[in-house]
């Protein structure tokens, strides 16, 4: 089986805002881009079920054609910096999704 | 109007350091002005709140002295987003200071345009209580009047309006307090007369210094030029290179909509972008789209105290500590509870942290642990520092003798890499403010200074 850390060119996870993360996962290959987007792997239960969140948690799941891009916003459960944070800057976030089976 | 104004961008962060040599190589053509962001909520709300920056002052001293002399000796404005870092008085304040220390030192005068960004708890709590104010995201509690009084430090994050009143008024060197970050660079090209949405999202792209290049890096120098239906943007320095991947990858970076982006005032609609490569490593970007609000709402910030912290790192070898070690420090939590029975539980909080073992994602880490060793980290939070280093020496000295179930290693069961083992942190903060404000009258105030 193929991992999505294979297909993408950028898996990356960063604060948008103190109060959500977000996951971006980049291609640079139309076909990759669209064989993961079609096959709807990447969706709102995958991402709950892998960051044990609920529906409610994710704020954005979009996908953006011209930049071959998928973008994933959840909230934070603890906001950056306050105690029991672990990761301030929230780049950290997107190890899981790498493993993703495609 | 002009055919196109070019933006130089020395940085992604202002103290971050650049090449010089990238910074310079934009002046083979005309720039029409230096813009750089100085700040960042990303390191949390630590630098608010204690009145901190987040760049050594000797760091900004080193990279402000490159920018003041080039954008003075070819007369072209130097404007600074969210000055020192978290844009509140202090931060603008030391700003302010290192830029009089290096014009005398240059022996050089100039005009500044300082606008603040602070806003006091009065202004809040009015706002607050005629229904202005809004939550962020829905996962941000609604504000109370109590959470406004325990916040000392509180910034708006401005648009380009009071950027642009400095312009007008023909400021050599513009510090801005907390801006929204591409608001300083979208300010130079509507002064220019340029499109907002295109200034705007070559704001977005350009503040992050040389990030949207190949290899990308906050720490080099990246040029935008804004032309009437388009805008380009390209590496200063050879050995990177912009693609239309790169740029769209960056139009992406660290917000939450991929297109979608709010901004004071107006929402900036990317959807229908396009990315172009017109020249080797120079990308277009058309169709930036800027509609303006029919409300006009500002980001607010701030930050208060919420405890004092000591903590301690050590490792941990023993698998059959290893094993067990969830239980062990429980167990240890228990025995330092039952020795401090003076103190209210609630006035303290124990955080073990297992760097090697799911440390990172906590909770919601999906792998199994497979390891040999722990890298492991506790911390006390409590209301006093004193407290704080109590309950964190006794958890320590509990935790290294502790005899659980089945252990062997009777001598000790940590490994300090520093003497002493406990390191005080001084005060905790958190964003306590995060809110948007609904507003009717630019409330950034400018003050113009002759130095």
């Amino acid at each position: 089986m193929v991992k999505l850390v294979e297909k993408a060119k950028i898996l990356r996870s960063k604060n948008a805002g103190p109060f959500e993360i977000t996951l971006d996962v980049l291609f640079d290959d139309k076909k990759a881009y669209e064989e993961v987007k079609n096959s709807g792997i990447i969706s709102k239960e995958s991402i709950a079920e892998i960051y044990n969140l609920s529906l409610a948690d994710i704020h954005h799941l979009v996908y953006f054609d011209q930049a071959l891009g998928i973008k994933i916003t959840i909230a934070r459960k603890i906001s950056s910096g306050s105690p029991g944070d672990r990761d301030v800057y929230g780049a950290q976030q997107h190890a899981p999704l790498m493993n993703l089976e495609l | 109007m002009q055919k196109s104004i070019k933006i130089l961008s020395p940085c992604g962060i202002l103290g971050y350091g650049f090449p010089e040599q990238s910074f310079l190589n934009a002046f083979h053509e005309k720039i029409h002005g230096i813009v750089v962001d100085a700040g960042s909520t990303d390191a949390g709300p630590h630098k608010l709140g204690a009145n901190v920056s987040i760049v050594s002052r000797r760091a900004l001293k080193k990279d402000l002295s490159i920018i003041l002399e080039n954008g003075l000796k070819h007369r072209i404005p130097v404007i600074i987003g969210s000055a020192g870092g978290a844009g509140a008085k202090t931060h603008v304040e030391l700003t302010i200071e290192v830029v009089k220390e290096i014009l005398a030192e240059q022996n050089t005068h100039a005009r500044i345009g300082v606008i603040w960004a602070d806003f006091k708890q009065q202004m809040i709590i009015d706002a607050l209580e005629e229904g202005r104010i809004t939550p962020l995201s829905v996962n941000i509690p609604k504000l109370t009047i109590q959470q406004i009084l325990e916040t000392k430090t509180i910034v708006a994050q401005m648009g380009h309006e009071p950027i642009l009143k400095a312009l007008k008024q023909r400021c050599d060197i513009i510090l801005c307090g907390r801006s929204y970050d591409p608001s300083p660079f979208a300010a130079l090209g509507i002064y220019h007369g340029m499109d907002p949405g295109l200034s705007y999202h070559l704001g977005k792209i350009l503040e992050c210094g040389a990030l949207c290049a190949e290899p990308g890096t906050t720490k080099d120098s990246i040029l935008g030029t804004l032309y009437k239906d388009s805008f380009t943007v390209q590496a200063l320095n050879p050995i990177r290179q912009c693609t239309p991947t790169s740029v769209a990858a960056h139009t992406f970076y660290e917000k939450e909509h991929p297109f979608i982006l709010l901004g004071p005032g107006f929402t900036l609609n990317l959807e229908n972008c396009e990315f172009n490569e017109i020249e080797e490593g120079v990308i277009e970007v058309r169709n930036s789209q800027y509609k303006r609000d029919e409300e006009v709402r500002i980001k607010l910030e701030g930050a208060r105290k919420v405890a004092y912290r000591t903590f301690v790192i050590a490792g941990i070898r023993d698998p059959l500590l290893i094993e067990r070690l969830e239980a062990v420090e429980e167990e240890v939590l228990q025995q330092v509870r039952s020795y401090f029975t003076e103190i209210s539980e609630e006035d303290y909080q124990v955080n073990f942290y297992h760097y090697g073992k799911d440390a990172v994602l906590g909770e919601q880490e999906p792998s199994p642990f497979l390891g040999h060793e722990i890298g492991a980290m506790f911390e006390v939070l409590a209301k006093t520092q004193e407290l704080a280093n109590s309950i964190c020496a006794n958890v320590r000295s509990t935790f290294l003798h502790y005899g659980y179930e089945g252990r062997k290693s009777s001598a000790g069961n940590l490994a300090f890499p520093f003497a002493p083992s406990d390191i005080e942190f001084g005060p905790v903060y958190e964003f306590s403010i995060y809110h948007l404000m609904r507003i009717t009258q630019d409330p950034f105030l400018l003050e113009v200074m002759e130095v």
